[in-house]
């Protein structure tokens, strides 16, 4: 690296930004901000995008996968033709599709569509009545954890008296009680803990409120879709795996079909699903890099693009980056097996 | 998946500076054995740097390169054009994958202190400037206070933007993309109010628009773009030719030596053009070229008036004028040293 004359070590970390970025979960200012925080802007918002994008494709994969196997011709032939139409096509043309999509119709601020309940909708995003930190958000914060300690000891107890007397005494509903009694006592005495603020359009922008970026929605949708459609697949090899004789015994004692589903057929076929599915969320965090092709902030885009261009660090910011996408993937898949564990098979 | 790949690149090209593939050999001989300068250049800025859909490259920056070429091999059809976005252009000459980066790049002290880069000379003089919508309203960027500002990731203009806000307590809400036609695209969609770049890019930009007379350029230039050819830090010999390249350019048009009058400049009394066209002196021969580079780089690629005129000036779409880029004794700044 000396030779190449790329600087040494990790003190470009504390030193200032100097640039801005749009979506940032954590304070963030240009002239004020380091490098390092930077990071962990980008970290939070590829967080962000994962863990929305992998609940949205875990719903509408396992509908689409289940609507498959439907009795009826048509809401089967329509989930085959999804599967079809959105794994075929490259993630990265969808991407900029939707985001051509999302941003091409929608207005300009000062033209906004008003929806229900204040919040708006133009080409910078959807604008939504926002949560704001007030006086009363660090008090209620202690309050909370020390209400779910509270509750937690006392529903333990509760268990575990049970299991000595068989008398529950009451213990859970004291804490119960505790667990309710505890934050109301606390937004008495220090004020609401959050002020909702609305979305107000000052000069060329809505201001206040809380805004989710057109950057954010395209690339949520864009991942959500695509995974799903893998996602569906899985859920439907899952189903099928099941044998027919468990649905047809399940019948026979009376069960409707939505409990066959719930308490015989799912618990089954989830020891097919949960380990295929563990690569489709690790597929889903790392293809959020495409961020870049849309501009949405992720760690890719700010910390390997920006930080990486300012600072020429260029292999410390590669080995960090690898280094954080392998954690989230570990992360992911010790979580996954976890799961995995409880739902296998227990022979006795 | 590009992004992936260029992930898995980017790593290598990491890897392989750890290991320090070193310059054994100097530029000039792996360019020679090459048989083909490698020139980092624009992805797609008209004037500077742009491929038509035959893959022939126009623009001043492209020029540049083929001046390079056109000292070392006589020929200007001897480069591989390399278009690299901003953020991929100083990883792509620090690992050797380019020889030289002739792209809209403007010299800064971090640059060249922290990022291994030398610049060589300045090739257009240039400052930051704002594009808005003429049906906004807005006739100055004092005025765009709140306002949604589409950027280029991993350029200077992404730290003006944010100086240039805080100094006049204002804000803004940017847009980054790591790519000039993601920028116009976002901006012509209206995810920005307007679009910030060096001024001969929003120019060169405009015209990429559906209706360009629907947009204007607002007057204040919030800083300075000394834009020039770059090369790794290291080999001396090979900056000195870039370098000289482009003040060979500059220097002809101060001498009045033109593309089409070059041969009969060969028989020339004034001792300077004799030096420059190498019918004296070795100033070829001391940076390891023939004597006739610079009379080759006139001839096929003309001087530097030339080169402007035809690329952004009055020969173009663009129609720059030269203000800043107008030879020292014609107004400008322009000023390359004598070739002596
Ligand atoms: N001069 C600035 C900005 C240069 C720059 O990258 N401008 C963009 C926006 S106009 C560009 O050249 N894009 C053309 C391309 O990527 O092909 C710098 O060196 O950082």
């Amino acid at each position: 690296m000396l030779a190449r004359h790329m600087p040494l070590g990790f003190g470009f970390w504390h030193q200032t930004a100097g640039f801005d970025i749009e979506q940032a979960l954590i304070p963030f200012a240009a002239s004020s901000s380091t490098y390092g925080t930077a990071f962990f802007v980008g970290l939070l918002n590829t967080l962000l995008v994962a863990a929305l994008g992998i609940v949205l494709a875990t719903l509408l994969g396992f509908l689409i996968g289940i609507a498959r196997l439907s009795g009826n011709f048509v809401v089967a032939r329509l989930s085959a033709a999804y599967v079809e139409m959105f794994r075929n096509i490259p993630l990265l043309l969808q991407l900029l599709f939707w985001y051509n999509a999302i941003l091409r119709p929608l207005p300009a601020p000062r033209q906004s569509l008003h929806l229900p309940r204040g919040a708006v909708l133009n080409n910078r995003g959807i604008m939504l009545p926002g949560p704001h930190a007030a006086a009363g958000s660090w008090p209620m914060a202690l309050a909370l954890v020390l209400a779910i300690a509270l509750g937690a000891g006392f529903l333990m107890a509760a268990r575990r008296s049970r299991k000595l007397t068989g008398y529950a005494r009451g213990l859970g509903w004291w804490g119960l009680a505790l667990a309710l009694a505890l934050p109301l006592a606390t937004a008495l005495a220090f004020g609401p803990p959050l002020h909702v603020t609305m979305p107000q359009l000052q000069g060329f922008n809505y201001v206040h409120g809380l805004s989710i970026y057109p950057e954010l929605l395209a690339l949520l949708l864009g991942l959500s879709l695509y995974t799903a459609a893998f996602i569906a697949e899985i859920v439907r090899a899952g189903i099928q795996s099941v044998a027919r004789g468990q649905r047809e015994a399940a019948a026979a004692l009376g069960l409707p079909p939505v409990q066959i589903l719930r308490w015989v057929v799912v618990p089954q076929a989830l020891r097919v699903i949960i380990p295929p599915l563990t690569n489709q969320y690790l597929n889903l965090t790392k293809n959020s890099t495409l961020a870049v092709a849309i501009g949405y902030p992720d760690l890719a885009q700010v910390f390997m693009g920006t930080v990486l261009n300012q600072t020429g660090a260029a292999v410390q910011i590669v080995f960090i980056t690898m280094g954080v996408y392998l954690a989230i993937s570990l992360v992911t898949a010790l979580a996954m097996n976890l799961w995995n564990r409880r739902m296998a098979l227990h022979e006795r | 998946m590009t992004t992936r790949i260029s992930l898995a690149l980017v790593t290598l090209t990491a890897m392989a500076t750890l290991a320090g593939v070193a310059h054994a050999t100097s530029t000039l001989d792996t360019v020679k054995q090459r048989g083909m300068l490698q020139c980092g250049v624009e992805t797609s800025l008209p004037g500077f740097g742009i491929p038509d859909d035959k893959g022939n490259w126009t623009g001043l920056d492209v020029d540049t390169c083929r001046a390079v070429a056109t000292a070392v091999f006589g020929d200007p059809t001897k480069v591989k054009f390399v278009p690299l976005t901003p953020k991929d252009r100083f990883t792509a000459l620090q690992s050797g994958e380019i020889d030289m980066l002739s792209r809209d790049t403007t010299w800064t002290q971090s640059r060249q202190s922290a990022q291994g880069l030398l610049f060589t000379g300045v090739n257009y003089y240039d400052g930051q400037g704002f594009m808005v919508r003429k049906s906004l309203g807005v006739t100055s960027a004092l005025k765009l206070n709140g306002a949604s500002i589409c950027v280029q990731q991993g350029s200077t203009s992404e730290q003006n933007l944010a100086d240039y806000f805080q100094t006049h307590h204002m804000t803004f809400k940017p847009v980054n993309f790591d790519n000039a036609d993601a920028i116009i695209k976002a901006y012509d969609s209206g995810r920005c109010d307007a679009l910030t770049t060096d001024a001969s890019g929003l120019a060169s930009e405009r015209l990429k628009l559906g209706n360009p007379a629907d947009h204007i350029i607002l007057p204040e230039i919030i800083s300075k773009e000394p834009l020039g050819p770059s090369v790794r830090k290291g080999d001396d010999q090979w900056f000195d030719i870039v370098q000289w390249s482009l003040f060979a350019m500059i220097d002809a048009e101060e001498l009045g030596v033109t593309q089409a009058n070059v041969d009969t400049m060969m028989k020339s009394t004034n001792p300077a053009i004799k030096r420059l066209l190498g019918v004296e002196g070795d100033y070829g021969k001391t940076m390891g070229l023939t004597n006739d580079w610079a009379y080759n780089i006139i001839k096929k690629v003309g001087n530097y008036g030339e080169v402007f005129e035809r690329n952004v000036g009055s020969g173009s779409p663009l129609k720059l004028k030269r203000g800043l880029n107008q030879l020292w004794n014609k107004g400008g700044i322009l000023y390359a040293p004598p070739l002596d």
